[in-house]
């Protein structure tokens, strides 16, 4: 079973988590994900606009109750800042995918104009391979990966979905310095 | 002023106020060795890194403040992961400071090299790796906050030779930067409120007290709460003497080996008040089959325990000693709107339990003395003055079951991970922290044997700890298992009653020690112990082998199904479960 099959049994949500740009925080919360058998079916992350701080886009299949235990355990994590549920209602979510497609001369245009239809970019032209970059929802993705498979894909990288709230929405940072000193 | 890394780290644990490390110095952790002899800091030097580990849990244990522990890298951290796992799954507050490889080799499979904070990831609250001897000071006060706050638990710091040989320029951080740790302390008043009227509408509350209570330090606040709603109150096998076994509304421990009247009033229950405790397999049996009418009002200050096992109608986040009282002045202005219901009819029901079916075993001679006879004894005798610890086990059970825990903060054990070997690096620690307290071990065989050696660090150490073996020649507990489960087929529980010659040993390590066969000389020695106060003592009470634990509830199964022995239910022949018509 794949993984996109998996997570489509329960809903897929999204889990926009802030934490301190710090080495092993990735081994932490993917090792949490792990050991308490938590699926991930992406994870994105890199530094914000604060480089103290980066996000991690995670994808995550579950019920309501095992989501709310992942959100639970990872806000444990004494470098994860925030963790905000992401409602696709009001988020807006991208994924980037690279396709390198068979393409001889006979089908070379028929694959760019399906290319042009889907506002993905044609990145490189080889004698019998295009490479194929496009950015956009999980939906529109699949759309276009069904339409160039019958040309035959040689290559698929997809990066995992980033997501960002709408409008005022953005995950504010709570600031919690100056705290006591040890006791 | 400038000082080394290893200078920094001993003035570092100096400020936050520790007065004693256990802990076995080797390659990578020399540097900060050296330091020590000028440091007021007592160090208590081990025979094996696990004893450093469970010495410094311990400590915390006796005294509510982080145990420290000390120990080299490759091998003297891995040997230390067992009580870090163990202090984790306890919520221990702990620190332990590993020695690491020089920076330059980290990765490079050099000698005595492991890779710490990897290991100890999933077994610690937190863990540091530090490359540069500035961070030291932060992250020693870090690891105190850290460890202490919130729910309590271990904190690790590697630290790489090159980085405590290397100077710095010393600091003390005045403010902690960790944007993502918070606890919240205090309960969310909405919820207190919705508590307060659920415990005025129940009229069969259960008081669930957990180890929370006792890492909470919130016994004071327990007892007035119970005393104020008149609801019973089971204490789990880390909440024992949470509120006085004596105490009329105190019901004992429930779970796997718990006494019938505190499992089946769970089981039974309209209410489960639950501070501090975690729905642990061990208590609620299979789990959707556990107290299937009872409400539940979860309280803990780690919001990932509540809704993780059971769904709780009403969760309440905070620091138990705050939410406890918040819950009783709560209940008292609830309660000043509307009566409370009668709990008159429940409480009948389980003083009519109570009676009937009791713990009790046939004693106190089987073939051997008993076990639980011997516990009673050391109670009777020690007036239940002092810090019991124990390891894991039959043995274990005995001591929660037999021994009557009348003040909290006194009773040390292995709950979560279930150590072996435990009792006697923790009573050393214990007594340590508590020197002016009787400290009583009381452990297996099979543990004594784990962990032993570390009477050698209690005699040279001046330590004067006391262990009482309950002897029976087996690994009890698993033979116990043997015999219910796997048709009497013994494999690999022998352990051999005369070998280790266990007074020999003992002595051989500097202490005190006596063999008791017979039932006549169970209290004249338990006596004599109790007199010895200038070397630690080891008793050898050969027990009966055949003896068991029960009540037991089989694992997995529902806990209306407790299995009583023939000695607690008057009606019985044989060990069974009680009719169902008696459980209703």
């Amino acid at each position: 079973m794949s993984s996109l099959e998996i997570a489509t049994q329960n809903e897929t949500r999204i889990l926009s988590v802030l934490v301190e740009n710090k080495p092993r925080v990735l081994a932490r919360v993917s090792g949490l994900f792990a050991r308490r058998g938590f699926n991930i079916h992406s994870l994105a992350v890199a530094p914000t606009d604060d480089p103290e701080r980066s996000r991690m886009t995670i994808v995550v299949a579950g019920d309501d109750a095992t989501v709310e235990q992942m959100t639970k355990q990872l806000n444990k994590l004494i470098n994860v800042i925030k963790i905000t549920d992401l409602d696709p209602e009001v988020s807006v979510q991208r994924e980037l995918m690279l396709v390198q497609v068979k393409a001889d001369p006979s089908v070379r245009a028929q694959i760019i104009e399906i290319a042009g239809v889907f506002r993905a970019q044609v990145i490189d032209v080889g004698t019998e391979t295009l490479i194929v970059e496009c950015t956009g929802t999980p939906e529109k993705l699949h759309g276009l990966e069904d339409l160039l498979r019958p040309y035959g894909v040689v290559e698929l990288v997809r990066t995992g979905r980033i997501a960002i709230a709408r409008g005022t929405k953005a995950p504010k940072l709570k600031a919690v310095k100056n705290k006591p000193a040890a006791g | 002023m400038k000082l080394t890394g290893a200078q920094a780290l001993i003035k570092s644990l100096e400020e936050v106020g520790v007065e004693v490390i256990f802990g076995l110095p080797g390659g990578a952790i020399l540097p900060v060795y050296d330091p020590i002899l000028e440091s007021h800091i007592r160090h208590i030097l081990v025979r094996h890194e696990q004893g450093a580990g469970h010495a410094a849990e311990g400590y915390a244990y006796a005294t509510g403040r982080p145990g420290v522990a000390m120990v080299t890298s490759g091998p003297g951290a891995t040997n230390i992961v067992t009580p870090v796992a163990d202090a984790y799954m306890d919520s221990v507050p702990m620190v332990v400071i590993t020695g690491q490889v020089g920076t330059p080799v980290i990765g490079t499979d050099a000698f005595q090299e492991a890779d710490v904070t990897g290991i100890t990831m999933p077994i610690t609250k937190h863990n540091y790796l530090l490359t540069d001897p500035e961070e030291i000071p932060e992250a020693v006060a870090e690891a105190f906050h850290i460890a202490s706050t919130g729910r309590p638990g271990p904190v690790l710091i590697d630290l790489p030779k090159d980085v405590s040989q290397a100077e710095t320029k010393w600091y003390w951080p005045d403010a902690l930067d960790l944007p993502g740790y918070n606890p919240t302390t205090k309960g969310h008043s909405r919820q207190i409120k919705a508590a307060a009227k659920l415990i005025l509408e129940s009229k069969k509350p259960v008081i669930y007290a957990g180890g929370g209570v006792i890492k909470g330090r919130a016994a004071d606040e327990l007892r007035s709460f119970a005393e104020l709603t008149g609801a019973p109150v089971v204490t789990t096998l880390m909440a024992r003497g949470a509120i006085p076994d004596d105490h009329e509304l105190c019901l004992g421990m429930p779970g796997m080996h718990g006494n019938y009247t505190a499992i089946t009033a769970m089981q039974r229950s309209d209410l489960l008040i639950t501070l501090g405790a975690r729905f642990d397999d061990r208590v609620t049996g299979r789990v959707d089959g556990f107290a299937p009418e009872a409400k539940i009002i979860h309280a803990d200050i780690d919001p990932a325990e509540l809704s993780k096992i059971r769904r709780a109608d009403v969760p309440i986040v905070g620091d138990l000693t705050n939410v406890i009282s918040a819950l009783s002045r709560a209940v008292q202005s609830e309660r000043e709107k509307k009566p409370s219901p009668d709990l008159g009819p429940w409480w009948a029901q389980l003083r009519e339990w109570q009676k009937k079916y009791p713990l009790a075993y046939e004693g106190p001679n089987g073939d051997g003395l008993k076990p639980q006879f011997v516990v009673e004894k050391l109670h009777e005798v020690t007036g239940g003055d002092a810090i019991l610890v124990s390891g894991v086990g039959q043995h274990q059970m005995w001591a929660s079951q037999f021994w009557r825990f009348n003040s909290p903060y006194s009773w040390i054990n292995s709950g979560g991970l279930g150590t072996m070997g435990f009792a006697i690096p923790a009573a050393i620690g214990a007594k340590v922290g508590r020197p002016d307290e009787t400290v009583w071990a009381i452990d297996g065989d099979g543990c004594f044997q784990m962990t032993g050696q570390e009477l050698i660090t209690a005699s040279i150490s001046r330590i004067p700890v006391k262990i009482a073996i309950l002897n029976n020649a087996y690994l009890g507990m698993v033979r116990q298992w043997q015999e219910l489960f796997y048709d009497e087929r013994y494999s690999e529980v022998a352990l051999g009653k005369d070998i280790p010659d266990y007074v020999g040993w003992a002595e051989s390590m500097g202490c005190a020690a006596f063999r008791v066969d017979d039932v006549d000389d169970v209290i004249p020695t338990i006596e004599k112990a109790q007199a010895i106060d200038d070397q630690p003592v080891v008793v050898d009470f050969r027990t009966d082998w055949t003896e068991h634990v029960y009540p037991m509830i089989p694992a997995g199964a529902s806990n209306d199904e407790v299995i009583l022995s023939k000695a607690e239910d008057p009606d019985a022949t044989e060990d069974h479960v009680p009719a169902e018509g008696d459980t209703r």
